[in-house]
């Protein structure tokens, strides 16, 4: 993979360039390496193999709650920063991300509605972001488990592949939200489910700690979600690839 | 569930008390049928230095992770410094109020008990009204848009009538502030709980593991606001509190020939072992695929709010290997580098709600000066170097300040033991 990267880098660039054309040249991607363990999962996507396989088009749903965009109009949150370089790295796929937010409501209040947003959209990949509000509202760690196992089942008995993305890793609100239970019971119901678990919660401490981005920060501006955003775009993409065993030779 | 019940009984605790009820055996003087009480013994000082210990870990394990961290025992297995900390007050509080209850009858008891409630009652309602300032600092002041979801959890601060109301009924409790509502709990059931031990000590922990399994069975649990349940369940918690007791009421005694096997010994380890196996396994996750699935389901989630049957015997285990190796004469007690921990742990009342005010200021510091591990690490450690201090500061005023007010000496009694201050 190492070896790949610079080859990767360079389109990416250029994508990010010609793609977010309207935003500022200085948005280069930071560095916001990712270890590789936590781009890896046992489990797989086999719909998303064969639609890529086969030449189909690739349609991916994002179901998430507000950490799932942010202010801007732009493509700039991660699940258009994940449209932008699944494109490019898969040329030959048309690929399609959407995104239905589920504002304020926790995965119990979501899980009723998933299947009738798959029946309406037919997405190849369900990318399920929840957790927070559950986090928030401090729901019953057991009730939010069986919640989470629910959704999962409908999606795929849907026919789609799921992908779980759990919490962000927010250190300014550690003392009042209690994240623990609930990325434990995401990890526990993916691993159950067999389905790939992108840890948001471990990459972005992880990026934290490294000193890419100062995730304390109380800056007002877009500037710093904007980039933790494009990071995430692009490291969901790297997920998504790795899962569905995509090889660099169908890449092209 | 009867394997439940095999382990409580079985990997046994705490000769901590065994010296001490042998000493009591010899001089036969207060003790009822049912309870054995040393008599005229010293303070226990393993007990004040662990409970010290879990203190210090409980603050660090409040604080963002930092190099300390790698310290707690928490992450060499699956319990942590909460369960050592409840059962030494389960252990203390037995010690102390169980002698009140045989020299001075019930009621008196229960006044003491019930006044040392109230102490920890308005202890938890002013860290409450420290974290509010905190939080409705930040809340006016933080804005990241990238947390603006995260943020919601400010909006309690809309409608404070419900919200402290709340607090003051101990249902709305912010996170790392659930320790001290379970100790009340736990306290305010501590006249039961002894009247009963004082009848018969083991049907009272037979009761206490009914009352555990039944929550186990039935799903017990208290509400909160706005909603969810109790972080730590008193239904739950209550066996550890009850086995200190039990312990402290000569249970331990009669556990000393178990305790002292080798085999119990070996159990011991080998569970020690496999613990720190499986959380490494959380740390590399790389290590991961080495974990047999069939384990991990039935492993899987290991709950803290139920105390997880696992915690407790790795509680167990821990305690077990402690008593064993650590004995009660061991000189290291008196040594002067030990002496802070056993300072902290003798005002543990004090001690634990500097600890989460500590925590409160060390995440504030951290976030309005900007991190970095070195300011991480020095927070932490002036928070354990204040905590000492204040430690050593209520200790000077009990024995020098307050030394002309004699009559508190009578009425305080040994309160201190029971987790500090009078």
């Amino acid at each position: 993979m190492k070896s790949n990267s610079g080859a990767i880098l360079g389109p990416i660039l250029l994508a990010c360039l010609l793609t977010a054309a309207p935003a500022r040249a200085e948005d280069a991607p930071s560095s916001c390496e990712v270890p590789a363990y936590l781009l890896t999962s046992e489990s797989s996507l086999p719909k998303v193999a064969e639609a890529v396989k086969s030449g189909h088009s690739l349609d991916i749903l994002v179901v998430g709650s507000r950490s799932s965009t942010i202010n801007t109009s732009d493509g700039s949150a991660y699940p258009g920063r994940l449209q932008a370089t699944l494109r490019d790295k898969l040329p030959a796929v048309p690929v399609n991300v959407s995104i239905e937010l589920q504002v304020k409501k926790t995965a119990g209040e979501v899980v009723g509605g998933l299947v009738k947003l798959v029946e309406v959209k037919k997405p190849t990949l369900v990318i399920w972001q929840t957790g927070t509000v559950d986090a928030m509202r401090s729901i019953d760690p057991d009730d939010f488990r069986a919640a989470v196992g629910e959704g999962i089942a409908a999606l795929q008995n849907a026919g789609a592949d799921v992908v779980l993305m759990n919490l962000q890793y927010s250190p300014r609100t550690e003392t009042m939200i209690s994240a623990s239970p609930y990325l434990d019971n995401m990890r526990v119901m993916a691993q159950q489910r067999e389905v790939p678990l992108f840890d948001r919660f471990a990459i972005m401490r992880q990026w934290h700690d490294q000193g890419d981005f100062d995730l304390f920060s109380t800056s007002h501006g877009l500037d710093l979600a904007k980039r933790v955003h494009d990071c995430l775009g692009r490291a969901l993409a790297q997920f998504v690839i790795e899962a569905a065993h995509l090889k660099p030779a169908q890449q092209n | 569930m009867t394997s439940i019940a095999d382990r409580i009984f079985g990997p046994p605790l705490a000769g901590e008390a065994g010296a001490i009820v042998r000493d009591a055996a010899t001089a036969p003087a207060a003790s009822l049928p049912g309870i054995l009480l040393p008599v005229g013994a010293e303070r226990e000082l393993r007990l004040d230095l662990f409970r010290g210990l879990a203190l210090w870990l409980i603050f660090i394990d409040h604080l963002p992770p930092n190099l300390l961290t790698w310290f707690t025992i928490r992450n060499y297995g699956f319990s942590d410094a909460t369960e050592i900390f409840i059962f030494i007050s389960g252990y203390t509080a037995a010690f102390v109020y169980g002698r009140a209850m045989l020299e001075s009858g019930f009621v008196v008891a229960t006044a003491r008990i019930l006044r040392r409630v109230w102490q920890i009652y308005v202890a938890h309602v002013f860290l409450f009204t420290i974290f509010l300032a905190e939080i409705s600092y930040v809340a006016t002041r933080f804005e990241n848009p990238l947390y603006s979801e995260e943020m919601g959890i400010m909006d309690f601060l809309k409608q404070p009538d419900v919200t402290i109301v709340q607090a003051l009924l101990l249902r709305f409790r912010p996170v790392n502030m659930d320790v001290l509502p379970l100790y009340i709990v736990l306290m305010l059931f501590l006249p039961v709980i002894l009247w009963l031990m004082k009848w018969r000590t083991d049907v009272t922990l037979a009761l206490s593991v009914a009352l555990y399994a039944i929550t186990w069975q039935y799903d017990l649990y208290l509400t909160a606001y706005p909603n969810g349940f109790w972080a730590f369940n008193p239904f739950a918690w209550q066996l550890l509190f009850v086995f200190g007791a039990w312990c402290a009421l000569g249970g331990a005694s009669r556990m000393s020939r178990i305790i002292s096997s080798r085999i119990t010994l070996w159990i011991c380890f080998a569970y020690l072992f496999a613990a720190f196996c499986v959380t490494l396994t959380w740390y590399f996750p790389q290590l991961g695929h080495l974990m047999p699935r069939r384990v991990e389901q039935w492993m899987y989630p290991i709950n803290k709010t139920d105390l997880d049957v696992l915690r407790f015997a790795h509680f167990l285990a821990l305690a077990a290997i402690t008593v064993r190796f650590l004995p009660k004469d061991w000189p290291g007690l008196k040594s002067a580098w030990l002496r802070p921990l056993i300072l902290c742990g003798q005002h543990s009342l004090e001690i634990f709600c500097l600890g989460v005010f500590l925590a409160f200021a060390g995440h504030f510091l951290l976030a309005e000066i900007s991190g970095g591990a070195g300011m991480h690490f020095i927070i932490s450690i002036s928070g354990i170097l204040i905590m000492w201090a204040m430690a050593w500061v209520i200790s000077w005023y009990k024995h020098v300040a307050d030394k002309g007010g004699s009559r508190t000496k009578s009425t305080g009694g040994n309160a201190d033991m029971a987790g500090g201050g009078s």
